[in-house]
């Protein structure tokens, strides 16, 4: 069971929250075609390893919570808001880390 | 039994408290305190089970929770415990035990000819045969392997004296400590005062651990436990063991309390506890040696004569030979002794050691340089063969025991769950676990410090690591816990794994795997640790292994030509000990397995005589009857054609949507628009997700110009308030809105049927609530039977149709005034079948169509997609796989005999002998307006098969009925009732 | 159904098995068995390199060796095979699917798995003792019933249940005494269990002895291309060239597209399951609980089998959490109580490939000679003879099996996608 730091509750039990997938991906803007919106939609990087990700506090302040959490070790980097700029974990470049975004 | 084994005092039992216990139907007397495995070696018990696969006759091995091989069944008032360690139960008055896995009985065992076949059992022998031909498999050899395998009986026959597990507790701690031996105790109290909340852990029935079978630090233990229990920021638990190691820091443990449960054993609990810091003080394993034939009932764990000794006064033989390869063995040799059992002699590999000679100053016969080849005896040990390791052959000794020891493995396998790693030390012949700085330390035994004075020593100086990690300074012990006794000075064991002999040499006892076993695994090439695990079951039993694990991986890696550290121990799974479903189902049982979430008038309902149903956590209302069947539903839903119904609609999702933006945002997140309706309005809405299927419907309402509130379907309320947040914070932070879940807040009925408006005016008395004043689609604030709420004018029957919401605690009083209100028009109640006739026949889809699997197109909503601005799932919803005719189309069906009943999960074919289906028939009901039943179906090509006909087949009740494809909208196409 | 004749010996054969030949090895004490499969050192240059000594990757091998002709085959796996998915599951075998597509080609599966025993030579204690699913609400057994008339169109087998034949089947199961009474079931009766690590084994021994280099401890660390089209991998026993390179890696599809560029349409995610230590017959069905996520089983060796709802959150890590495991135990002990005394002996989990629509990938990627099985979700083992199968057929004939057209990676982006709980482009709900 994971343990959240989230920025406005506290360190709570994972059960309190909703995994909502992937934060490196970004929604393409209105006008964006659909081989756009598809990989939006569908395309992962899926990494073994440091992983941005979205979480939303179901059972506590009903934010959304961007987390840096690496897929194997579960290790937790930083916690932040949905708008906030995350502190990238040691080894992550930039254009891991949300570039993904609306290409 | 006459002889009683109990020779002296033990330190857990009262000699002035006899018990009587049964085991196989035997009388027996042990004392308070006496496990049950104390109690039959006093009472002289050596026979105690059979094994699992050759039924070879089998004793006890150990004296804790490692025990293999005395397996027992206990028989409670209300249910059974199988394959419980006889070393870990508790005698009590009138507890009854049984050996298992025997017929007839555990002296004389039928099965037990399987040992004359043992040639051609194997490892993996029924990967080889059994094969044909292919049916015999179920028929013939798996239902024979199933009645032989298996140790224990779970059924009882009585399935509802169910043993309810006791409720979770959750902890937070800042350090844990786990064992209470020498290390976890010094730990402990180098803790105190530190500030720091600690929780020490101690899976035995006492703390002190190794402490306990020393009597030179009884003195340091009492004083330690004198200062530790003395103080409130440090909780110990005894009887509770930690089962499994989790991410961040959780841990999982199992606490047994002091009242009998309906099993005949010791209500449990589990405790789940996250900690800052984890001081893992675990010990180690005392391990086995294979030689021939050492399953023998009276072969055992030296370590366990000496806590039988000790901790019960119980001798485990008058005749016993200890074999053993490291100093540290010899103590129970030494305390045997002591207490007047001189051994028979004691067998060493190594050729001196510094415990050999006091051994031999003492008066007992050392055999050094020697092995045991063989042990002599069937259902008990008769004697031992002694022999050198070169294959010279010794002398025989007469015996009736034997103690072994094959040096100590580290308890290591909660370190690996958390994220340790294992290492290999060479002087110890053992791996020795560690952890990540930032998760704990591991101390004690466990970390490679043998000997009781170097664990507290470790112990004390992990508890200095673990301040220093989390910031906090420690002042100096200043008592008489800092001084400890003094470990004797031991020569180095001599690492020795197996004797070579011809025989059964079994180093997994309770899976009776042997050292040829293994041996054949490696020359088939399972040669992995993993592989050959699998192959032969090795280290899978009840016991994970703890006595053999290690050996079996020695054994591999000699047939490897390796060193263990290059063959490594299989990745030890949670649970550190067998956990019961009912400790880890907690509370959760019965009615209690998930909340119940009751509408707000649910207590109304249930004057009403409402049949319930399940939806999700919901209860819902299912029909006002007696009892089931279609003739209470179709009254409740010719009472909403004809005159009117009361219903409940209160599990419907209601979210509160307020700010500046809210227009825009409802514009984003539904797929037509919300922007352009008049406050005082509602409007049917349909929202997609981002790959272009529809999320959900339902009608929201504008009640302010920066207020709306919207409704969803009942189950896929919580999924659309999630999804609206997600796309407000994700990708809409520019909009300024906020958004309130508010279902619970608001309790909702319908009033539907001609006679709506009538019974509206009743309990609104002298509010003009006539169409030009609550015109179709309206939402209104309005006092309700005196209760102030809203009013919305809309229908899913078809019907003139209102709903009326009104504060959640008004519930009750509103709804039997809604229904006082309706008696004289003849108005009923009415519940979810009835609801759903009347919506299958004016062709509205709930979720039966609305399946997640469904696009606009698919339903007929394609118009309401809007042709400018941006909303979710817009781009991808145009996609030809969404809007091609070829996915399936929302159409009526009704049998072209009105005789003929329809199914739900029918398919529609179009021949009688079909090669493919067309669609499926998603609802359907009798119907109140025509003769006959009707239903919605998804059908290929829908629309153009409007008019003809298809055959709704069930072939799995052998159905098959003709039926007319119409339009899903066939009832009051111009919604003239509605508008009325 | 082979298609050639078979592969020149180039090892010692393990011989075939029988009961006649344990007899003969008992005698001498057991010294003439060979090892099961070959430990084989990678060549220069294959036909076909499988990337993933797991089940599928097996199959496919012995597929493309005994039922394709192509023998120059190489199986590269980075630690023991068959210690990922096809020995880590809860050894379900069934064709209980929603959509036509995926029945037919989980029919096939079960219709592979008949058989297998007697073509691997290996027994795998394929076991059809039925899969039962119960239900608790008028709405599930809808649902049901469209699945089961799909399913008998199709050509599988389902039968209802109703509750005195179901307390007929399952003596312990409680009808009544829980949160959501059962109000009945569907069967598939030729569903059952398989011993899992016997199907990595067999499919191993029987592609070894056809030719087929099975290569332990053979990482691979990179994908080379030339003028867009595969030509190799790198790996950590140096550069193995191929015609065609086939991932068979469900649980890390992900990482291997990787190395080709290629985002999937995947995220791995983990699947827990229990083992219980041993009793005697208990369950004589695989049983599905209908109003939560439990399902359970029992082995040959008598434990109980179980498992529940996947963990939310992408993971690599193949262990389990406590919270699942709780809501697992309160399911089993309301569906049957008497489970309340048994005692659970291990916890573990697989790592999936988790699609978009819970549906499976085999076909080509957007890099020639690239093939990939994958994306198995919950699906894995149970398709493994099929898996296999279709994946040699696919690499072989250059063109995907007729029962495998659906499962093309292309659907997501054109929308045809096989969603069968309808859940939507989130995998981890699936």
């Amino acid at each position: 069971m994971l343990r959240i730091p989230c920025p406005h509750c506290g360190t709570r039990d994972e059960v309190e929250f909703r995994y909502k997938g992937d934060a490196s991906v970004r929604r393409p803007a209105a006008d964006a075609d659909l081989a756009q919106f598809a990989a939006y939609v569908y395309e992962r990087s899926n990494p073994k390893g440091w992983h941005l990700e979205w979480w939303f506090h179901s059972a506590g302040c009903r934010q959304m919570l961007q987390l840096w959490r690496h897929t194997v070790s579960h290790e937790i980097h930083a916690v932040g808001t949905a708008q906030e700029r995350l502190p990238t974990p040691p080894g992550v470049t930039r254009s891991a880390s949300g570039g993904a975004a609306s290409t | 039994m006459s002889s009683s084994r109990r020779i002296t005092a033990g330190a857990l039992v009262e000699p002035t408290a006899p018990i009587e216990f049964e085991f196989d139907g035997r009388g027996l007397v042990g004392l308070a305190g006496d496990t049950v495995a104390s109690a039959l070696l006093a009472n002289g018990v050596r026979l105690v089970g059979r094994s699992f696969k050759y039924h070879r006759p089998r004793g006890i091995i150990s004296a804790g929770p490692e025990e293999p091989c005395a397996l027992i069944d206990v028989q409670g008032v209300g249910g059974r415990a199988p394959n419980r360690p006889a070393t870990t139960v508790s005698i009590t008055a009138g507890l009854r035990a049984t050996s298992q896995n025997r017929w007839p009985s555990l002296n004389v065992d039928l099965l037990s000819i399987n040992s004359l076949f043992a040639a051609m059992l194997p490892a993996g022998f029924y990967y080889k045969t059994f094969m044909s031909p292919g049916k015999a498999w179920e028929r013939l050899y798996e239902p024979a392997i199933r009645r032989a395998a298996g140790l224990g009986v779970l059924r009882d026959g009585r399935s509802d004296a169910v043993t309810h597990g006791e409720h979770t507790v959750h902890d937070h701690t800042d350090v844990l400590i786990i064992g209470s031996g020498a290390a976890g105790l010094a730990a402990a109290r180098r803790l105190q005062g530190s500030g720091l909340r600690v929780m020490l852990l101690e899976r035995d029935v006492v703390a002190g651990g190794g402490t306990l079978l020393d009597t030179r630090w009884q003195h340091w233990r009492e004083s330690a436990l004198t200062q530790l229990t003395a103080d409130a920021s440090l909780q110990c638990l005894t009887r509770t063991q930690v089962i499994a190691a989790y991410d961040h820091g959780v841990f999982a443990a199992v606490e047994t309390l002091a009242q009998t449960g309906p099993n005949g054993l010791p209500q449990e609990r589990l405790r789940v506890i996250r900690t800052k810091r984890v001081l893992l003080a675990t010990g180690a394993n005392e391990r086995w040696i294979a030689c021939d034939n050492n399953d023998r009932p009276g072969v055992m764990q030296a370590g366990a004569a000496l806590a039988y000794l000790r901790r019960y006064g119980v001798a485990v033989g008058a005749r016993p030979v200890l074999f053993a390869n490291s100093d540290w063995a010899y103590e129970s040799a030494f305390a045997l002794h002591e207490a007047g059992v001189t051994p028979r002699a004691i067998v060493d590999p190594r050729r001196e050691s510094a415990a050999a000679e006091r051994a031999r100053a003492l008066g007992i016969t050392v055999h050094a340089h020697s092995v045991v080849t063989t042990v002599h005896g069937r259902r008990a040990v008769e004697g031992v063969q002694l022999g050198t390791l070169d294959g010279a052959a010794g002398s025989s000794l007469d015996a009736d025991c034997l103690l072994l020891s094959g040096g100590y493995q580290p308890e290591s396998a909660l370190a690996t769950q958390a994220g340790g790693s294992i290492a290999w030390r060479d002087e110890l012949a053992a791996f020795v676990a560690a952890l990540p700085r930032t998760t704990g330390v591991v101390a004690g035994a466990t970390a490679g410090a043998f000997g009781l004075a170097a664990a507290a020593s470790d112990g004390a100086a992990a508890a200095e690591r673990i301040a220093a990690e989390l910031g906090v300074s420690l002042t100096a012990v200043d008592d008489d816990t800092r001084r400890t006794p003094v470990d004797p000075v031991v020569t180095p064991l001599q690492t020795l794994w197996e004797v070579p002999g011809r025989g059964k040499a079994f180093v997994d006892l309770q899976h009776d795997v042997t050292v040829a076993d293994i041996r054949l695994a490696h020359r088939e090439g399972y040669t992995h640790i993993e592989h050959m695990k699998r192959y032969t079951t090795h280290g899978m039993a009840t016991d994970q292994g703890r006595t053999g694990g290690m050996l079996g991986a020695a054994i591999l890696a000699a047939a490897r030509g390796q060193a263990p550290h290059e063959v490594g121990l299989p990745t030890p799974r949670p649970y550190i000990h067998p956990t019961s479903f009912a400790v880890m189902a907690g509370g959760e049982v019965g009615a209690h397995l998930r909340p119940v979430r009751h509408f707000p008038a649910h207590a109304a309902h249930v004057a009403c005589g409402a049949i319930f149903v399940p939806a999700g956590l919901w209860l819902r209302p299912l029909v006002y009857a007696t009892q089931a069947g279609w003739e209470p539903v179709l009254r409740e839903s010719r009472a909403v054609r004809s005159a009117a119904g009361i219903g409940d609609a209160s599990s419907l999702g209601k979210i509160d949507v307020q700010g500046p933006d809210s227009a825009r945002f409802l514009d984003y997140i539904y797929a037509n628009r919300f922007s352009s309706l008049a406050v005082g309005k509602a409007r049917y809405g349909i929202m997609l997700r981002e790959d272009g299927y529809l999320l959900d419907d339902g009608t929201t309402s504008r009640l302010g110009a920066q207020h709306f509130l919207l409704t969803t379907t009942t189950a896929n309320h919580t999924h659309v308030l999630e999804h609206l947040e997600f796309q407000l914070q994700v990708n809409r932070p520019d909009l300024d809105v906020v958004l309130t879940d508010v279902t619970d807040q608001w309790a909702q009925f319908s009033i539907a049927g001609p006679r709506a408006r009538d019974v509206l005016q009743k309990v609104m008395p002298g509010v003009d609530v006539s169409g030009a004043a609550v015109p179709f689609m309206a939402a209104l604030p309005a006092q309700i039977a005196g209760v102030w709420g809203r009013l919305f004018r809309i229908s899913f029957s078809g019907e003139l149709a209102y709903e009326v919401a009104v504060p959640s605690s008004s519930a009750n009083e509103v709804w039997n005034a809604l229904l006082e209100a309706g008696r004289p028009f003849g108005a009923l109640p009415y519940g979810v079948d009835a609801l759903n006739t009347l919506r299958i026949e004016k062709g509205h889809v709930t979720t039966a169509e609305l399946d997640g699997n469904a696009s606009a197109h698919m339903l007929g909503f394609e118009r309401m997609l809007k042709a400018d601005g941006d909303y979710v799932g817009r781009v991808l919803a145009q996609r030809p796989a969404l809007t091609s005719p070829d996915r399936a189309q929302l159409v009526g069906v009704r049998p072209s005999s009105p005789r003929a009943r329809l199914r739900t999960g029918a398919q529609l074919v179009e021949s009688a002998a079909p090669t493919r289906t067309l669609g499926v028939v998603t609802s359907c009901t009798p119907s109140v307006l025509i003769d006959g039943w009707v239903g919605l179906a998804m059908l290929t090509d829908g629309k153009r098969r409007q008019g003809t006909r298809l055959l709704a087949v069930s072939p799995v009740h052998g159905e098959s009925v003709e039926v007319e494809v119409t339009t899903a909208h066939w009832f009051d196409p111009e919604n003239a009732r509605v508008r009325a | 159904m082979s298609d050639t004749a078979p592969a020149p010996r180039r090892f010692r054969s393990s011989g075939r098995y029988s009961a006649l030949r344990l007899l003969r090895e008992a005698l001498t004490g057991h010294r003439g068995w060979t090892p099961a499969w070959r430990k084989a050192e990678p060549r220069k240059q294959y036909q076909v390199v499988i990337i993933g000594g797991g089940g599928h990757g097996l199959a496919t091998a012995y597929y493309l060796a005994n039922h394709f002709g192509i023998t120059d085959v190489a199986v590269l796996e980075k630690g023991p095979i068959g210690l990922g998915n096809v020995g880590r599951n809860t050894t379900i075998i069934r064709s209980t699917y929603y959509t036509p597509e995926n029945i037919r080609f989980y029919d096939f599966s079960l219709k592979l798995w008949e058989g297998l025993e007697q073509e691997l030579n290996f027994n795998a204690m394929v076991s059809q003792r039925g899969v039962v699913y119960t239900y608790h609400t008028d709405g599930q057994r809808d649902v049901m019933t469209g699945r089961a008339n799909d399913m008998r169109l199709a050509g599988a087998d389902c039968i209802e249940l109703d509750r005195a034949a179901l307390k007929n089947l399952i003596p312990p199961i409680s009808l009544d005494n829980h949160r959501f009474p059962v109000m009945g079931a569907f069967m598939q009766p030729r569903g059952g269990t398989v011993r899992h690590d016997a199907v990595a084994w067999g499919y191993a021994r029987a592609a070894s002895e056809a030719g087929v280099d099975i290569i332990e401890h053979c990482e691979v660390t990179g994908l080379r291309q030339a003028g867009g089209r595969v030509t190799g991998v790198e790996t950590t026993r140096g550069f193995i060239g191929a015609d065609t390179v086939c991932l068979a890696v469900a649980g890390h599809s992900s990482h291997l597209a990787a190395m080709a560029g290629i985002r999937l349409p995947i995220e791995s995610h983990a699947l827990q399951a229990f083992v219980s230590e041993s009793i005697k017959p208990f369950l004589d069905v695989v049983l599905m609980f209908g109003a939560g996520h439990f399902y359970i089983s029992q082995s040959d060796k008598g434990g109980m089998v179980f498992g529940g709802g996947i963990d939310a959150h992408n993971t690599y890590a193949q262990r389990g959490t406590q919270w699942i495991a709780q809501e697992v135990a309160a399911e089993g002990v309301a569906l049957l109580p008497e489970l309340a005394n048994l005692r659970i002996l291990r916890q573990w989990g697989g790592i999936m490939d988790m699609t978009m629509d819970g549906t499976p990938i085999i076909g080509r990627l957007p890099l020639d000679g690239l093939v990939m099985n994958g994306g198995w979700c919950y699906g894995g083992f149970k398709a493994i003879p099929a898996g296999g199968y279709t994946t040699a057929h696919l690499i072989a004939r250059g063109e995907s099996h007729p029962l495998t057209t659906h499962m093309d990676v292309g659907r997501f982006a054109e929308g045809r996608t096989f969603d069968e709980p309808g859940i939507g482009p989130f995998p981890w709900m699936h």
